[in-house]
């Protein structure tokens, strides 16, 4: 009856967001597209602060390897944009290997204050010209649009089947891998990490997949959000980006996958429709926080147990 | 055949000697005991055996193996599974996921494959399963397998600390007071499920309080005092040993030992 229910809830969604852009117009459907960069964005972080239960506030410092990675192999060489998802991909990934190596150990708010540094460092590396690459607090302008063979990117309505798609893609790998022993095994890490050693589980190791593999999506939807700026700056990628992230986590609904993504909605989206009341915006923020965290503290959508076809198994099948 | 062997073993916290040149051999398939007053340093030496300590001197030889310096997820994937003092569950996940726990290192399926689910991935997750399910069954839990596992009774946490551990397929199998906090019945129970765990062919060593408990199923008692070993033998040795009775069997207290692990955690 669940499975049921959930089926016509994404089925729903689906058509509901299919149908945006026939009824909007090209502002609103620039808003629907920040919403998707920034739902596959926190996704990627529900790795490491969802199904691990790692502070992580530094999220953007991937976000920023990904996308710089992409303008500046774009600009000086000419690679296509979309070579370069992949590649962008792999960028933030061995930068989130290196950073978090090192770290890795590190228990909770410890861990908080040093992926702040990092994305600090980041930052305030891009806006120094670091190696001359990064063109300081101007950033990098004349990034080209996604080509595809048949299709050329360039109007919002054109990005939002780019993104959409993007993002329909990573739910369906995301939710796959939630049903693997390796988002089990985070979510091991999350309830008791001496336990889950203890019970044959490499934390240390799977701690560092969480962020690499975030940190490759991270740095894929940089490429996009870089595609689709054709300009990037540091301000765009400063502490606050990370706070917003992993605040649609949180809000959201840690380790769920529609949570994450109502969260987007309700961050990035209320925001602009509620834009006459643009000064008064940080006070509701701030208040629905401390009202969520006091009422509903597991967020608005809290992940549902997962189900396994218990019934399936034969008495007497083959086992592990 | 000597399965975990285990020589001159020394470990030091600051001043304390918690464990002094302790040595001891465990068979293969036998129940063995290791019993002594509180802060003799069993917990200690559990801990040393399962890598969440690293010891200051001596060696464990396990099935052919130096433990010494492994990681404890490689332990476990050597043979040796254990149960904790203070039960340590995944609390908020279902009972059956919490004995999935112990299949994981007995599974091979990368991100990739997972992400994809490719049939070799489907067909171990499925086996992963069958397994979970035959161990629940194993210790009776079965029918509590959808509820998370703190809504558990005291004494059914402990018996799905058992299924966990026994899920990582160990040769071995170390429990840490597992009939703390249960009542007689089911004691009772324990001990015939201890009984059918050395009839599937494992090894169990455990630590325990419960003297009834101890003198019933272990064939072979080890008794440490202020870290050393005083004595080894049969349950009837043992009853007889003149300083086993004065360092232990006269005094009866209760338990509240080796709380350094839970406070220091594992860095």
């Amino acid at each position: 009856m669940r499975k049921h229910k959930n089926t016509i809830q994404v089925v729903a969604f689906t058509v509901v967001i299919l149908a945006c852009p026939f009824f909007l117009d090209a502002y609103w459907i620039d808003v629907i597209n920040n919403i998707g960069l920034y739902a596959v964005l926190a996704l990627s972080l529900n790795f490491i602060v969802g199904y691990t239960g790692l502070f992580h506030m530094g999220h953007a410092a991937f976000f920023a390897v990904g996308a710089y990675a992409t303008g500046i192999l774009n600009t000086s060489y000419d690679i296509p944009i979309v070579l370069l998802l992949p590649v962008s991909g792999l960028a933030a990934a061995l930068f989130a290997y290196l950073v978090a190596r090192p770290i890795i150990h590190l228990r909770g708010d410890y861990l908080l204050i040093v992926t702040i540094a990092i994305v600090e460092i980041v930052r305030i590396a891009l806006v120094n010209d670091i190696f001359g690459l990064t063109g300081g607090s101007n950033g990098i302008f004349g990034i080209s649009r996604p080509d595809f063979y048949f299709f050329d990117i360039r109007t919002p309505h054109q990005f939002f089947y780019y993104i959409w798609a993007f993002l329909a893609l990573s739910v369906l790998l995301f939710y796959n891998l939630e049903k693997s022993r390796y988002v089990r095994a985070l979510n091991y890490i999350k309830n008791d990490e001496v336990a889950a050693e203890g019970s044959g589980v490499n934390v240390d190791h799977l701690k560092l997949t969480a962020f690499v593999l975030g940190a490759f999506w991270a740095g894929m939807v940089g490429n996009i959000y870089a595609s689709k700026m054709t300009l990037i700056s540091p301000a765009s990628f400063s502490f606050w980006e990370s706070v917003i992230l992993f605040v649609i986590v949180i809000l959201g609904g840690s380790g769920s996958i529609r949570g994450v993504i109502l969260g987007a909605f309700l961050i990035i989206g209320l925001p602009e429709i509620f834009r006459q009341f643009a000064g008064a915006r940080m006070l509701v923020f701030g208040g629905a926080m401390v009202a969520m965290m006091v009422f509903r503290p597991q967020g608005f959508l809290p992940p549902l147990p997962r189900k396994y076809p218990v019934h399936k198994i034969q008495p007497g099948e083959k086992t592990l | 055949m000597t399965l975990l062997s285990i020589k001159n073993l020394t470990k030091r916290f600051g001043g304390l000697l918690a464990v002094d040149d302790v040595s001891f051999d465990v068979e293969q398939g036998r129940i063995v005991g290791l019993i002594g007053p509180n802060g003799a340093g069993k917990t200690t030496v559990f801990n040393l055996i399962t890598g969440n300590y690293i010891p200051d001197e001596g060696r464990i030889m396990f099935d052919g193996h130096s433990l010494t310096g492994l990681k404890t997820h490689k332990i476990v994937a050597l043979g040796i599974a254990r149960t904790f003092q203070t039960i340590r569950l995944f609390k908020n996940l279902t009972v059956l996921e919490n004995v999935m726990a112990g299949c994981h290192c007995r599974m091979n399926s990368g991100i990739l494959s997972s992400m994809l689910r490719i049939p070799f991935q489907r067909r171990e997750e499925r086996m992963a399963l069958a397994r979970a399910l035959k161990e629940l069954e194993f210790v009776g839990l079965k029918q509590h397998m959808d509820i998370n596992a703190m809504n558990l009774s005291y004494g059914n946490q402990r018996l799905l600390e058992i299924a966990r551990a026994l899920a990582s397929n160990p040769k071995i199998i170390i429990l840490d007071e597992p009939a703390g906090g249960m009542n007689d019945y089911e004691t009772t129970q324990l001990v015939l499920l201890i009984e059918k765990m050395q009839k599937r062919g494992l090894t169990v060593l455990l630590i325990e309080h419960d003297m009834n408990l101890v003198m019933r199923i272990c064939e072979d008692i080890i008794v440490l005092e202020h870290g050393a070993r005083i004595a080894q033998g049969t349950p009837a040795e043992i009853t007889q040993d003149q300083r086993v009775i004065e360092a232990y069997l006269g005094i009866e207290e209760e338990d509240e030992e080796d709380e350094a692990f839970e406070a220091e955690g594992r860095d």
